[in-house]
């Protein structure tokens, strides 16, 4: 029933269908390219640097002779993995951080959205780049820096619909009936914020792709010789004047998969604010 | 007014304690040990562990907080393990070239995006409703370092036509130094060659942030008047026969302005962060070139100064914004 439902939102607008089919690419990519190309993610081969576009390496060889499309495959992997670790990281705090303040109100609410408020203070990237930049440039840092400037948002779009939960009519019944509100919180109100944060995640997925590979671009992310795009990019833009293939393609990748993304998330919003509005009009 | 003022400042504070504990924190619990930077590399136990005494790193962290506190509310930063100078006056040579430039950008993209939202929400309809969307959207995916360097490849590697990097094009075209803003400064001395060279240099960088942005800002606009332009109000105002831009502009502008503001403060702090970048690919000598520079080595004292320096920057545009509600809604003073 559920499948049938979002087979047909899918197929009702072909946009849909086309950021699905672009990011089942990058997905499938970044899972089975590495290990079907014929080329491996760091084989060096210096007779062949630089090497233009053709059938054999079909975006050219970088400055080591590496394959740049078995990188820029194997860079999806990356970029999937930080941006879902991150998001799941992310919407674990923020559910437990808003959740708490919004249902329970007075001082916890008080307490936990002052801190919250401090973390929205700090545009996102900076904070990101500080921590990464004291943490030292890695994997988990990057996906640690991205987690700590993210959650805060979250925070507050729980507590925003907590509130509002919290005076429904349901809300009350299972509390009449002598439900403790651990249970009332966990069983009734928690399931019903399911819609904005998906609304929210599925737009998020993109951005942090954006801003991870910036961290990367900068040098604070994965180091040499990770095939991270923002890396990439970086190390390609030194030969862009000779190869701007090397720049171009990760940040292509980049571009596609945010887009993808952003486009899928535009489009549920759309969707769930008219459902919104409809049901508000019955 | 001035009560409502003296209020909204009052309420920064706790903010800005609890920004400052937070940067606080994040020196401290680094694994790099920050007396270990600051001593150098291949330094003796001894005088790393006197150069700990020295930033009173060997205190309790309460002690510490605030030394921190004390030195800050100074205006000392600390040095600059990269240039070796005190942040305080680094920041006071990069800052103008920063603001110079996300300035430049946040005016043109306002100047251009708000009429063009305005022309958006006035000609509504499916083309221009799906231009505006997709562009918006599109632009947000668009990676900003990429589209800089995509920039440099087209505009200098293939057409010539624009400098790839730098202020100006050699130190003799620099303005005499009087505010430390280009544009400024080449206006106030008459020296218009080195005005045409500033700008000529200032074009792809600001094309680059002004293009991040400026589908956004269009789609925004567009929406909040679109949001004030199906009020009741409006079809009164219609309906008592008065003309199609006396209702846009003299009814509808003031109350969409409210959330458009909001938004252009957040765009301003997006500016800040963005230049840095921008700042970086083109050798843009501001503070998110240096800071970057200085991201790369370790260099502590400048991160937290500059994470600050924007912070408070985003307070301030906040803070401004909302003065600006009570100026265009005079309801809000009095609540």
């Amino acid at each position: 029933m559920q499948l049938a439902k979002i087979i047909h939102w899918l197929v009702n607008r072909w946009i849909r269908l086309a950021c699905v089919a672009v990011l089942a690419i990058v997905v499938l990519a970044s899972i089975f390219g590495p290990l079907v190309s014929p080329h491996r993610i760091s084989a060096i081969d210096s007779k062949n640097t630089f090497g233009r576009p053709s059938v054999q390496h079909l975006l050219g060889t970088d400055e080591l002779g590496r394959d740049i499309f078995t990188r820029v495959m194997a860079g999806a992997q990356l970029s999937l993995l930080i941006s879902l670790s991150v998001l799941s990281v992310s919407i674990f705090i923020g559910v437990l951080v808003g959740a708490a303040a919004g249902y329970y109100g007075g001082w916890p609410d008080l307490i936990l959205m002052r801190v919250t408020e401090v973390f929205l203070t700090f545009p996102s990237l900076v904070l990101a780049m500080a921590i990464a930049a004291s943490f030292g440039p890695s994997l988990t840092n990057t996906i640690l820096a991205l987690s700590i400037a993210w959650w805060s948002s979250y925070a507050r779009l729980l507590r925003a619909k907590m509130l509002e939960i919290r005076e429904e009519h349901y809300i009350e019944a299972a509390r009449s009936i002598g439900m403790s509100a651990r249970r009332v919180l966990l069983r009734h109100a928690l399931p019903n914020c399911f819609g904005p944060i998906l609304v929210r995640a599925t737009n998020d997925l993109g951005i942090v792709i954006l801003f991870s590979t910036t961290l990367g671009f900068l040098g604070l992310g994965p180091q040499p010789p990770s095939p991270e795009w923002g890396l990439m990019v970086s190390t390609g833009s030194k030969y862009l004047s000779f190869a701007p293939y090397y720049a171009v393609a990760p940040g292509l990748a980049i571009f596609m998969t945010v887009l993808a993304f952003a486009i899928l998330g535009d489009e549920i919003h759309e969707s769930y604010r008219q459902t919104a509005q409809q049901v508000e009009g019955a | 007014m001035l009560s409502y003022l003296v209020r909204r400042i009052l309420l920064v504070i706790p903010t800005l304690f609890g920004v400052s504990v937070v940067v606080f924190v994040l020196t401290r619990v680094v694994p790099a040990d920050p007396a270990l930077a600051a001593a150098g590399i291949g330094a003796s136990q001894q005088k790393v562990e006197a150069i700990r005494r020295e930033l009173g790193l060997d205190k309790p962290l309460p002690v510490q907080y605030a030394y921190y506190i004390r030195d800050l509310s100074r205006g000392d930063l600390g040095i600059s393990i990269y240039s070796g100078l005190p942040v305080s006056q680094d920041i006071v040579r990069f800052f103008p070239a920063t603001i110079e430039l996300s300035l430049t950008a946040f005016f043109l993209v306002c100047a251009i995006g708000i009429p063009l939202g305005i022309f958006a929400a006035t000609h509504h309809g499916k083309n221009v409703d799906l231009v505006s969307r997709v562009s918006a959207v599109g632009t947000t995916a668009l990676p900003t370092f990429w589209l800089a360097l995509i920039l440099q490849l087209v505009f200098f590697h293939k057409l010539h036509w624009f400098p790839l990097i730098g202020r100006v094009t050699s130190f003799h075209m620099r303005p005499e130094h009087i505010t430390g803003f280009f544009i400024l400064d080449s206006l106030l001395t008459g020296n218009w060659a080195s005005l045409a060279d500033t700008l000529y240099h200032m074009f792809l960088p600001l094309v680059a942030l002004v293009a991040a942005r400026l589908a956004i800002v269009v789609r925004l606009t567009r929406v909040c008047v679109l949001d004030v332009l199906s009020l009741d109000y409006i079809r009164t105002a219609r309906a008592k026969g008065l003309s199609n831009p006396r209702v846009v502009y003299k009814h509808s502008l003031r109350n969409a302005a409210i959330p458009i503001l909001t938004e252009l403060g957040m765009q301003f702090s997006w500016m800040l962060g963005g230049s840095a970048v921008v700042e970086m690919i083109f050798v843009w000598p501001g503070l998110g070139f240096y800071t970057i520079t200085a991201l790369n080595n370790m260099d502590f004292n400048t991160i937290i100064a500059f994470t600050l320096i924007v912070t408070g920057l985003f307070l301030a545009s906040n803070l401004l914004v909302d003065l600006t509600y009570s100026f265009l809604n005079p309801r809000i003073r009095f609540e």
